[in-house]
């Protein structure tokens, strides 16, 4: 069997029916296709260590409570490393799913519509995530009760 | 000429299947983090709200959920590797198919070591 021949991926000129915009959006679709790989690339690790540690290593699963996620914000490492995670795996996930939005919704105001649904989760879900990282606190005292755990003073 | 064009990276055959399963898993990745960072965030709620919801997790239904996500990011992962090598490694489009089935043998692999850890933590007493 002949070896089949790949054509070229369409560049520049998109036939109309498949335009989503009227207007040239510079290099911003290229960056975004690039920025896809280069994440990508950077999760596997990101992604791969982090379930290492959290179902496979130690009790897997079973170990996961409270005490297990301030054993591991209290190094500054594991913080920057999951700071990392969120943002990129939020970015690389929104921009996948801006792209099949894109593909489906063929009418103008659908597409407005659930793209504004989506950015909104998006930015929701980063800042959320990056204030618990940073606002974490393993002893908390709450409604003047003292948790109580080996790592925290004792009350 | 023939309507489907033979020796198309994304129409028909492997190459569109791999595809449809790339967006897919993606998808639900993407659902999987929403859900997953809102219910991480219960650790600055109080200790006792996120043990509560991480201990209502701790049981063999959840467990298989938790094998079906990681087969589903696994399969994403390599196979996002492949895309990658596909786009910007010279001889990438002419071994598509071959890498599709290492994709397919690695998945296999990491799931069946994955498997017998996971489910002896879940079913294990
Ligand atoms: C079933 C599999 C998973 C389990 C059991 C799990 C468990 C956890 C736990 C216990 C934490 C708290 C902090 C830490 O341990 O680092 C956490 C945080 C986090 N996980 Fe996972 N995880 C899983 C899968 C994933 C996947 C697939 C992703 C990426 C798509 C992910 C992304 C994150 C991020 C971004 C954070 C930080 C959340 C924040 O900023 O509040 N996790 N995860
Ligand atoms: C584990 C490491 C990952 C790698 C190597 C990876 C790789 C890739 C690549 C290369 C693409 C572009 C495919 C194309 O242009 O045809 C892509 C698309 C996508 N990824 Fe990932 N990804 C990873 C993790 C994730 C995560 C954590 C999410 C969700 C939060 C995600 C969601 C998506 C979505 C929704 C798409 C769009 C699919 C499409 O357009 O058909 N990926 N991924």
């Amino acid at each position: 069997m002949a070896v089949p021949t790949i054509d070229a991926p369409r560049s520049g000129r998109v036939s109309p029916q498949y335009k989503r915009t009227g207007t040239s959006k510079g290099n911003f679709e290229m960056l975004a296709w690039l920025f896809m790989r280069v994440s990508g690339i950077v999760l596997v690790v990101l992604i791969f260590v982090h379930l290492w540690l959290n179902l496979i290593d130690g009790d897997g699963i079973k170990g996961i409570d409270f005490g297990f996620v301030a054993g591991k914000w209290a190094d500054p490492v594991w913080q920057i490393w999951d700071l990392v995670m969120l943002w990129l795996a939020m970015l690389h996930g929104t921009n996948g799913v801006r792209t099949i939005i894109n593909d489906y919704a063929e009418k103008d105001s659908t597409r407005f519509w659930l793209k504004s649904v989506l950015y909104s989760a998006t930015v929701v879900i980063i800042v959320l995530g990056t204030l618990v990282i940073f606002t974490f606190d393993p002893c908390p005292v709450i409604d003047g009760v003292a948790h109580v755990a080996d790592y925290c003073p004792a009350p | 000429m023939s309507k489907t064009p033979a020796g198309t990276l994304y129409r028909g055959r492997e190459g569109m299947w791999s595809w449809v399963a790339h967006r897919i898993t993606g998808v639900v990745i993407f659902f999987f983090l929403l859900v997953h960072v809102l219910d991480t965030s219960l650790v600055r709620v109080s200790p006792e709200a996120y043990d509560a919801v991480i201990g209502s997790y701790k049981n063999p239904i959840m467990g298989l959920g938790e094998l079906g996500l990681v087969g589903a990011i696994v399969f994403h992962a390599f196979n996002g590797l492949r895309v990658i090598l596909i786009d910007f490694w010279k001889k990438g489009p002419k071994y598509q198919r071959q890498m599709l089935w290492g994709v397919v043998g690695l998945w296999l692999v990491t799931m069946i070591a994955f498997s017998i850890r996971h489910l002896a933590v879940v079913f294990g007493g």
